[in-house]
């Protein structure tokens, strides 16, 4: 638990297990306006800073827009961030050379929330799985059928369906075999994008007990990227709920549930519909939309959709600081009780 | 007497591979501005249930039921004509993706102005008019110049609000939201129940609202349909349903939601999954992956029996979530 707590000792302690860490991470994205107009720049991501540790997961909320796709696309080195260092044990990714790079990317790997849309229809499973293992190692033909075939039963696939194609699959072992693919080649950190979001509720809790098992089992390092915090709350050790690029509230999952500090936490989980009626908490309606990213509000990103907003709001970016065990961005953080 | 009456509907798709039941004989009463949510995962025919009652199913699709009726006016029987001048203005549809079931060719304002005109034939200035209050009274900001945006100029939610106004435009007596919000993000999610409730408080319609999330039903509907391949499992008041399930299937359903795990780690899960055309048991449909299956269950299919406040599909009805073997209830039929 190194984020909120930093105290030395703890610190050094949470170290050795660190895999990846983001400090500052930056993406600027320029688009064009029109033919006469300058280009504008879209802050899709603006400071995000995190450890991840082995064997624990750090959930990623926020509604669309809020850079939580863009953060995967960085840390997975998909797209090399504007500025910020993204350091994998501790060495930045910056300045390596190429063959390091190579060797680098194989450690994170990614699942993405379309099980229809992210498996090539036209392969088999059996192609799907070795292809990584054909690009990545020196294996033999037979030696990468017998891994794929090996990571099908890890996942709850039988081996004879090996030679299927997607389309034979349910949306439920459609995503396994891409979670299989994710952990062929022995990845550390896995990124997944909304893994659980496209699936019915009895495939959602098998593969989210299937996510768990494995990461028990391997002792994966999972970045959980989701819109869902009843599903978040129950997979993830930490939790960062993002606006507008920026991380707003920051800690263990348990801290930042029972005692929500940012006034965005506080609508999110007021709006997340539940079943129990004594789980309903207050009714904070949220007022509008996500505003534009190309155009954000001056001071807090966040002042135009919130009930406790005052003039400081509009006039002064909150700065992310310790508040109560957590990083919180609000001025007000230490009222909201 | 209920606003709309079915008995028995069943609806078959002609397929290559023979005909497919995606309907079995469901029964739905819904009642005067009041809210019933269709509840069951994907392949459990709510969809093509809700295409039924507006009429809008394709030529492969076969109707058939023993009853259907809209505000005493029989369905089955009336001619399309008929059929055309009730879908769209007393039965309205919300669909579930904003951004697909607009037409991105036409400004927002022509696509509201089109049901006023067909249905209240309305023109000019009083049409006009109309539809700014329309947009106005769905929480848009700025009608007047929202009426010439094209739907890719607007975002999800404020599109699925312009599908609302569409649908509440002749003032229907019943809306049909088939997952209005999956599209959405939460807080937008909110917004858009919070909406739906307001204008069927106030306009007294009733509403069904379809949905995969037993939260978003769980705190929008009085009365809740929980589907399982094509046939209704269980229906009840939803609190009571919620509080005490009384089919396996509905208990096993809401103990895999991660939040009535708290303090688990593994979730609760149902094994295999919904039969598809080729692999239906002869027995309940439930009892490949019931927890309860006896041999009676594999072998007969159960009536829905009565139980209390409601029915259930199932031989041995649970009882404070436990299996109460023995206690079998008359039959219905």
């Amino acid at each position: 638990m190194s984020i909120e707590t930093h105290s030395p000792v703890i610190e050094a302690e949470a170290d050795r297990s660190v895999v990846l860490e983001a400090r500052d991470l930056r993406k600027h994205y320029a688009v064009k306006r029109g033919a006469f107009k300058p280009m504008a720049t879209v802050k899709a991501l603006d400071g995000v800073s995190f450890r991840l540790q082995a064997g624990k997961t750090l959930a990623v909320v926020g509604e669309s827009g809020c850079g939580k796709s863009t953060l995967a696309r960085s840390v997975t080195m998909i797209e090399p961030p504007t500025s910020g260092e993204l350091l994998y044990d501790g060495r930045d990714v910056v300045g390596r050379s190429a063959a390091e790079m190579k060797e680098l990317r194989r450690t994170v790997q990614m699942v993405f929330q379309n099980p229809y849309g992210s498996l090539n229809p036209r392969k088999t499973v059996g192609s799907i799985l070795t292809e990584p293992l054909v690009i990545n190692t020196a294996m033999e033909k037979h030696e990468r059928r017998e891994r794929a075939v090996a990571m099908m039963g890890k996942v709850g696939l039988r081996p004879d369906q090996v030679d299927r194609y997607p389309h034979m699959f349910s949306g439920g072992q459609r995503q396994r075999i891409a979670i299989a693919r994710a952990l062929m080649l022995n990845p550390r950190v896995v990124v997944a994008d909304e893994p659980v979001s496209a699936l019915d509720v009895s495939i959602q809790a098998q593969v989210l007990n299937l996510m768990m098992d494995l990461q028990e089992e391997l002792n994966l390092a999972y970045l959980f990227i989701s819109h869902d915090l009843s599903v978040v709350r129950h997979i993830a050790d930490s939790l960062m709920v993002m606006y507008l690029g920026k991380p707003v509230e920051h800690g263990a999952k348990d801290v930042v549930f029972t005692r929500p500090r940012h006034p965005y936490t506080r609508i999110l989980l007021a709006a997340t519909p539940r079943v129990n009626a004594g789980l309903r908490s207050e009714r904070v309606v949220p007022k509008g939309e996500l505003p534009s990213p190309l155009n954000p509000p001056p001071g807090c990103a966040f002042h135009k959709r919130c009930p406790f907003a005052t003039e400081r709001c509009a006039a002064e970016v909150p700065p992310l600081r310790p508040v109560d065990e957590r990083l919180v961005a609000c001025h007000y953080a230490e009222e909201m009780n | 007497m209920p606003l709309l009456d079915i008995k028995n509907l069943s609806v078959e798709f002609t397929t290559r591979a023979g005909t497919f039941r995606a309907v079995d004989g469901i029964d739905l009463t819904v009642d005067e501005g009041e809210v019933v949510g269709i509840v069951g995962e994907s392949g459990s025919g709510k969809s093509v249930t809700s295409l039924a009652v507006m009429g809008l199913l394709g030529s492969n699709g076969r109707v058939v039921a023993d009853r259907m009726m809209f505000a005493g006016r029989d369905l089955l029987t009336m001619s399309p004509g008929q059929r055309r001048k009730i879908t769209g203005k007393d039965v309205a549809m919300v669909f579930q993706e904003p951004m697909t079931s607009l037409n991105p060719c036409f400004t927002v304002g022509f696509q509201i102005m089109e049901t006023l005109r067909v249905h209240e034939g309305l023109s000019g200035k009083a049409l006009r008019s109309r539809a700014i209050s329309l947009l106005e009274q769905v929480g848009i900001p700025a009608p007047e110049t929202r009426l010439s945006a094209f739907p890719h100029q607007l975002s999800g939610g404020m599109n699925q609000r312009v599908m609302i106004a569409i649908a509440i435009a002749c003032n229907p007596r019943l809306l049909v939201a088939d997952e209005p919000t999956t599209a959405l993000d939460v807080t937008i999610q909110k917004q858009i129940l919070d909406l739906l409730v307001q204008l069927q408080r106030e306009r007294g319609m009733a509403l069904i609202l379809i949905t995969h999330d037993m939260g978003v039903v769980a705190e929008t509907a009085q009365r809740v349909v929980v589907m399982y391949a094509g046939q209704v499992a269980e229906t009840r008041p939803v609190d009571a349903l919620f509080e005490k399930p009384r089919h396996p299937y509905t208990g096993a359903l809401l103990d895999a939601l991660p939040e009535r795990a708290l303090g688990k780690r593994r979730l609760p899960t149902i094994p295999g999954m919904v039969p598809g055309i080729a692999d239906r048991p002869s027995g309940c449909l439930f009892s490949p992956r019931c927890r309860f299956a006896d041999v009676r269950c594999r072998a007969e299919r159960p009536a829905l029996f009565d139980v209390d406040q409601g029915r259930a599909r199932c031989f041995y009805p649970l009882a404070d979530g436990q299996h109460a073997a023995g206690d079998i209830p008359g039959e219905v039929f």
